[in-house]
């Protein structure tokens, strides 16, 4: 690496390109994501560590931190299962289809936010399909937790299967096969063979996933009816306290949110880390 | 069932087992959550009939919005198409302190909640927040205009462009650039003629998929927006308006127009997709 880096100075720009070039990229990552992260802090501390406190001990703001953390409980997990499945059968296997299967898998992508919360209203909402017979035997999805739950887990559908399907592809069938010759059962090979290789690309979809089930906005707005202290996730209560000028408050449960971020994105720079040296390791 | 069955028929024999049960699984799953409910929104329009549905979608105000959501996503992910690609050049071909965190970083419109995002961008480009003051001098006023939409959309697709890019700037092999350099050309004379036609094909599935995101774009977007009615209003802001009013027909009837856009920009996306990885064999 270090021999490669000395051989593009002898086709380098010159100092001041180079240098202008870096400040741009700083100057552009600067006025987009450094500084308003930085505000989220300041304006959350704007009246001192009191009200910051005060907004987060909140019983509304804990109801919403309750039902952040139970519906990214039930999402993720479903949606883990899921990808491990998708994944299994697409990389193990050769079937017609299969690449319509994989475009499939990544749709919830390409679907803005707010449709994806709007196909659910048209499903379970009072005037869709399946609304009268759901309100004849007192079931609430819409407006309730479980469509908050539904809207989630089709935003963050494509997560861990699209991780896991081009790392189990890269990986081969032989071990696997290798395994059930040698009298391994399907269930013995997946614990002891296909988990344990794909586990970090397993964690790193799961990190992905949590962060995105925990901090989506559009559909989950569509879908919840806004009711505090029941139905609103965090982000929705930021949106709540925001609209109601209430910015000390809106900015604090906002700064969890990014903690969360922050989080996520140290853990996603370990795991590749961790990643690259698994592989550097299997091919020496 | 009976679809696995035949699958199974036609697949090449394997000895690891697990197919139907996998399979099967994987299509119920991507059954009920996707594609039913998706059925479902492409058949509501069907009330409206064919005229009706044109005339929800040509209506001014949603034109307006649809118009905005589309070009302000094509601005946005223009703006990361160059700013993004010297992000991923500095990052892949310079040693410069802080360079690791900086990389990290770029995934922050990734893992950043969207409404954390859109309240934090409206406080720094308000006129009283941090570049807003230094603005509003000037006489730009970013925040609750269309110009504060440009900026959300730029926002949330800037990881895009850079991470398409970055393992191809990595693989690019130094020798063509040299072999450039020895027969005379200018730095800037091989970066166009020998550089950038191979990253070309990264560069544009970036800027699509920065273009795909943006256009869906609701958090990020509502809060440093105006919102205002053929001026700063985004066309998924409108499905929530309709919605509100239980106009579900004119709500599916935008989403559905939005949705075929999206499908038009996944196909360009897996042919620009499938062009570079020719490219990358050949």
């Amino acid at each position: 690496m270090k021999g490669s880096m000395s051989d593009r100075r002898a086709v380098g720009e010159q100092a001041w390109v180079r240098r202008l070039l870096v400040s741009l990229a700083l100057g552009y990552l600067g006025l987009f994501l450094v500084l308003p992260l930085a505000s989220v802090y300041v304006e959350a501390l704007a009246k001192g560590i009191a009200p910051f406190l005060a907004a987060i001990v909140d019983p509304d703001a804990l109801a919403a931190i309750r039902l952040t953390l139970l519906v990214a409980a039930i999402a993720v997990p479903c949606n883990a299962v899921f990808g491990l499945c998708a994944s299994w059968a697409v990389a193990k296997f050769d079937f017609p289809g299969k690449s319509l299967l994989v475009t499939l898998i990544d749709l919830p992508f390409s679907v803005s936010p707010v449709v994806s919360g709007l196909v659910y209203v048209l499903l379970f909402g009072a005037h869709g399909w399946f609304g009268p017979w759901l309100q004849a035997h007192h079931i609430k999805i819409i407006f309730g937790i479980a469509g908050i739950v539904l809207a989630t887990i089709f935003v963050t559908f494509p997560f861990v299967a699209r991780e896991l399907i081009p790392l189990m592809q890269q990986q081969g069938r032989e071990e696997e096969e290798a395994a059930i010759l040698l009298g391994a059962s399907g269930r013995q090979t997946f614990w002891r063979v296909t988990l344990p290789n794909a586990k970090w690309g397993l964690l790193y979809g799961v990190l992905l996933c949590n962060a995105r089930a925990m901090g989506e906005f559009g559909a989950v707005s569509v879908v919840s009816g806004h009711i505090r202290g029941l139905t609103l996730t965090m982000p929705l209560h930021v949106e709540l306290l925001y609209n109601e000028y209430d910015f000390v408050g809106a900015f604090s449960v906002a700064s969890l949110l990014s903690l969360l971020a922050l989080v996520t994105l140290t853990l996603k720079s370990l795991l590749e880390w961790r990643f690259r040296s698994d592989e550097q390791a299997g091919a020496a | 069932m009976t679809l696995t069955l035949s699958l199974s028929l036609r697949r090449k024999p394997s000895v690891i087992p697990g197919f139907g049960l996998t399979l099967g699984c994987t299509v119920l799953y991507l059954s009920l959550v996707v594609l039913i409910p998706l059925t479902g929104l492409l058949l509501r329009p069907v009330e409206l009939g064919w005229h009706g549905f044109w005339r929800v979608v040509l209506d001014g105000r949603v034109l307006a919005a649809l118009s905005l959501s589309f070009g302000g996503s094509l601005l946005a992910a223009a703006i990361n198409a160059v700013l993004g690609g010297i992000v991923a050049w500095v990052l892949v071909r310079y040693d410069f302190p802080g360079r690791r965190l900086v990389d990290a970083l770029v995934d922050l419109p990734f893992a950043l909640p969207t409404a954390v995002a859109g309240i934090a961008l409206a406080a720094v480009y308000a006129p009283n927040g941090w570049i807003g003051a230094l603005l509003l001098p000037l006489g730009i006023k970013v925040a609750f205009t269309r110009l504060g939409v440009l900026v959300a959309l730029t926002f949330i697709g800037l990881p895009f462009v850079v991470r398409t890019l970055e393992p191809v700037l990595q693989d690019l092999d130094a020798e063509y650039e040299e072999a450039a350099a020895t027969l005379g050309a200018s730095r800037w004379q091989s970066f166009i003629r020998v550089v950038l036609p191979e990253i070309l094909p990264a560069l544009l599935t970036g800027t699509a998929l920065a273009f795909a995101r943006a256009v869906g774009e609701y958090g990020s977007a509502i809060f440093i927006a105006g919102n205002m009615p053929m001026s700063s209003e985004i066309a998924p802001l409108l499905i929530v308006i309709k919605l509100e009013e239980f106009d579900y027909a004119g709500a599916s009837a935008i989403g559905v127009a939005m949705l075929g856009a999206s499908f038009l920009l996944l196909l360009a996306i897996n042919l620009l997709q499938r062009w570079q990885v020719a490219r990358s064999e050949g």
